[in-house]
C-alpha cells in the first residue's frame, strides 16, 4: 500500500487523440494534427495539440516576434554581429531604456533608447492581445475568466515596471532593460538606490504570496496526488459530488492543523496567493521613488527597524 | 469533537507509528498522538525562550523583537544563554517541532490510507531549514552565520550575507531558485483559474468537466498536462524551488566566497580570453 505514491503513470492508454469540447463560434477552426508523446504520458497527459490559433493568437505572436527580433538584433549588433559571441556573452547583452536626458520624450535616438521603446510597444500590444485571447478561449469553451484575471495581475506588474513608474517619476531611464544580467543589475540597484527594498512593507506581501504560493502548490499538490488512489485528481467530480478523497484530503488537513479548504476554496486560496503576489509587488515597486524614497529610514520613522541593522558576520578566510 | 458530517466514520485508532494506542485521541479538530505531545513541548519550550529573549532584549514590537546567534568568537561551540545560547536551544526546539510535526502527519496519512507526499514535502521545507542553520554554519566553522530569528533582523540578515557576494543574483542556483518559484506561482495561478472557471463558470452556464480544463489549455498553448499531471508538475516545481534555494545558500561561504558575477567569468573568457567581464548595468544612477 505504502509502495504505490503515484508520481509517475504506470500505464498508458493509447487511444485516438480527442479534438476537445466543441467551440461555440469561431472565425477559425482548430489546427495541428494531434499525437501522442510517451514521456509526457509519464507525468501527465500524453496528448499534444491541436491548438487554436486565430487572428488575436497570431497577431499576439507576431508583435512578440518583432519585440525579441529587436532584441536579439540590438545585441547581437552590440558584439559587432559576431554569431559566436553573440551566444556566449548573451547573458551580459542588453537593451537599454533611454537615457535620463530624454526624459519622457517619446522618440529619442533608436541608439539611445528608441528601440527599447519600440520594443516595449510591440511587447506590450503581444501581451494585451494574449490577453484577449486567454478571455475569448475561456468564453468560447463556456468558462469562467479566472485565467485572464490572473494574466491581468501579472501584466500589472510589469506594466508599473516599464510603463506607469517611469511616467510618474517623468523619465525612461527608471525602466528595466532588456537583458539577463541587465535586468538583475537593475533590480540590485534598485534596492540600493531606495534603501533596501526589504522594508517596503509590499514587497514584504509579495515575497510571502510568492513563497506561500510555493508553500500552497507543495501543499495541494502532495495532498491530491496522495488522495488520487480515491480519485482525488478529478477535482472536478469531487467539487459538484464529493467523495472519500475530498473527504480524507480535508480531514487530513483538519487533523493536521485544525483547519481545512474544501476542494473547491482551496483553488480559491490558490488563485488569490497566485494573484496576490504580482499585485502587491506592482504596488511596492510603484511607491519606490514616488511616496517613499529611503524604506530603511521610512521604516525607523514608522517603528518597525532599528536604527541599526543586524550584520552578518563576514566570512572567514 | 468530530464536527464534519462524514468525519465521525472516519476516526478509528491506529496507524501510530510510536506509543501504540497512547495519546491516539483527537482534542477539537487537533489529531494528538505522541508526535503531537513531542510537537507541543517542543514549540511551547522554543515560544517561552523567544519571550524570554524578547524580555531580555527589552522590546516587545514583534517587528524588533530580535534572538541572535552567538557571536562568531564561540565558534561551533555551546554559547552562554544571553549571548546565543538562546538562539541554540531554540534551534533544537523548531527542529524537534517540525520533525514531530512531520511524524504526526504520517500518523495521519495511515489512519487516512493516504500516500505520504505532504509529510515528503514538509520534509523538504525541514531540510531547507535545517541546511541555513546548521549545514551552512557547520561548513563555516561558527553557528554565528545562521540567521537570526526575528521579522526584519533576518532581512537584515540576508541582505548584508547577500552583498558580501556582491550582487547575489547572479548565483546560478538562486537563479534557478527563484526560476522556480516564479514558475511554480504561475502554475498555481493557472491551476486555480482553471478549476474555478470551470466550477463558476458565470450566470446561465452550467457547470464544466475535465475536459473543457484539457480544452481551454489545449487551445490557448497547444498541451493541457491534465487534471492528475498538473499535481505532479505543481509539487515538482514547489520542492524544486526549496531544494535550489538550499543550494544556492549553502555554495555561497563554504564553496565560493567571491562576487557571484566572477564565476561566470570562464563563459565570458571562451571568447574573449584574458578579458573581464563587463561593468553592471548603471541605470539612472543614484
Amino acid at each position: 500500500m505504502a509502495g504505490y505514491q503515484n508520481i509517475f503513470t504506470q500505464i498508458q492508454v493509447i487511444a485516438d487523440p480527442e479534438d476537445g469540447v466543441p467551440l461555440r463560434s469561431s472565425s477559425y477552426g482548430r489546427s495541428g494534427q494531434p499525437f501522442l508523446s510517451y514521456w509526457l504520458g509519464k507525468i501527465g497527459s500524453a496528448q499534444v495539440g491541436p491548438v487554436y490559433l486565430g487572428g488575436l493568437g497570431l497577431t499576439s505572436l507576431f508583435f512578440g516576434f518583432i519585440a525579441i527580433e529587436i532584441i536579439g538584433l540590438n545585441m547581437w549588433a552590440s558584439v559587432g554581429w559576431d554569431p559566436i559571441k553573440f551566444i556566449v556573452h548573451l547573458p551580459w547583452l542588453s537593451l537599454n531604456p533611454p537615457l535620463p536626458k530624454y526624459g519622457l520624450q517619446i522618440m529619442p535616438p533608436l541608439q539611445e533608447g528608441g528601440w527599447w521603446l519600440i520594443t516595449g510597444f510591440f511587447l506590450t500590444a503581444s501581451l494585451l492581445l494574449w490577453w484577449l485571447r486567454t478571455y475569448r478561449r475561456a468564453r468560447q469553451l463556456g468558462l469562467g475568466t479566472h485565467v485572464a484575471w490572473a494574466f491581468a495581475s501579472a501584466i500589472w506588474l510589469y506594466l508599473v515596471l516599464g510603463f506607469i513608474r517611469p511616467i510618474m517619476i517623468g523619465s525612461w531611464s527608471e525602466a528595466v532593460p532588456f537583458g539577463i544580467f541587465p535586468h538583475l543589475d537593475w533590480t540590485n540597484n534598485f534596492s540600493l538606490m531606495h534603501g533596501n527594498l526589504f522594508y517596503n512593507p509590499f514587497h514584504c506581501l509579495s515575497i510571502a504570496f510568492l513563497y506561500g504560493s510555493a508553500l500552497l502548490f507543495a501543499m495541494h499538490g502532495a495532498t491530491i496526488l496522495a488522495v488520487t488512489r480515491y480519485g482525488g485528481d478529478r477535482e472536478l467530480d469531487q467539487i459538484s459530488d464529493r467523495g472519500t478523497a475530498s473527504e480524507r484530503a480535508a480531514l487530513f488537513w483538519r487533523w493536521t492543523m485544525g483547519f481545512n479548504a474544501t476542494m473547491e476554496s482551496i483553488h480559491r486560496w490558490a488563485w488569490w496567493f497566485a494573484i496576490l503576489t504580482p499585485l502587491t509587488g506592482g504596488i511596492g515597486i510603484l511607491l519606490t521613488g514616488t511616496v517613499v524614497d529611503q524604506w530603511r529610514d521610512w521604516a525607523v520613522l514608522h517603528h518597525y527597524a532599528f536604527p541599526d541593522p543586524y550584520i552578518a558576520p563576514s566570512l572567514p578566510n | 469533537m468530530a464536527l464534519l458530517s462524514f468525519e465521525k466514520k472516519y476516526r478509528v485508532r491506529g496507524g501510530t507509528l510510536l506509543g501504540g494506542d497512547l495519546f491516539d485521541y483527537w482534542m477539537g479538530p487537533f489529531y494528538v498522538g505522541f508526535f503531537g505531545v513531542t510537537t507541543a513541548m517542543f514549540s511551547s519550550l522554543g515560544i517561552a525562550l523567544i519571550f524570554y529573549g524578547a524580555a531580555l532584549q527589552g522590546v516587545w514590537n514583534p517587528f524588533l523583537i530580535t534572538i541572535n546567534p552567538p557571536g562568531v568568537e564561540y565558534g561551533l561551540s555551546l554559547a552562554p544563554l544571553k549571548a546565543g545560547g538562546l538562539w541554540q536551544v531554540i534551534t533544537v526546539c523548531s527542529l524537534g517541532a517540525f520533525i514531530s510535526w512531520a511524524l504526526r502527519e504520517v500518523e495521519i496519512c495511515r489512519k487516512l490510507g493516504m500516500g505520504y507526499h505532504v509529510p515528503v514535502a514538509f520534509g523538504v521545507a525541514i531540510f531547507a531549514y535545517f541546511a541555513l542553520v546548521v549545514i551552512r554554519p557547520v561548513l563555516l566553522g561558527a553557528w554565528a552565520h545562521a540567521f537570526p530569528y526575528g521579522i526584519f533582523s533576518h532581512l537584515d540578515w540576508v541582505s548584508t550575507t547577500g552583498y558580501e557576494f556582491g550582487n547575489f543574483h547572479y548565483n546560478p542556483a538562486h537563479m534557478i531558485a527563484i526560476t522556480f518559484f516564479f514558475t511554480t506561482t504561475l502554475a498555481l495561478a493557472l491551476h486555480g483559474s482553471v478549476i474555478l472557471s470551470a466550477s463558476n463558470p458565470g450566470h446561465g452556464e452550467e457547470m464544466k468537466t475535465s475536459s473543457h480544463e484539457d480544452t481551454f489549455f489545449r487551445d490557448l498553448i497547444g498541451y493541457s498536462i491534465g487534471p492528475l499531471g498538473i499535481h505532479r508538475l505543481g509539487l515538482f516545481l514547489a520542492l524544486s524551488a526549496a531544494f535550489f534555494s538550499v543550494v544556492c545558500i549553502v555554495i555561497a561561504g563554504p564553496y565560493w566566497s567571491q562576487g557571484w558575477d566572477q564565476w561566470w567569468l570562464p563563459l565570458w573568457q571562451l571568447v574573449d580570453p584574458g578579458g573581464a567581464i563587463p561593468a553592471p548595468y548603471a541605470g539612472p544612477g543614484m
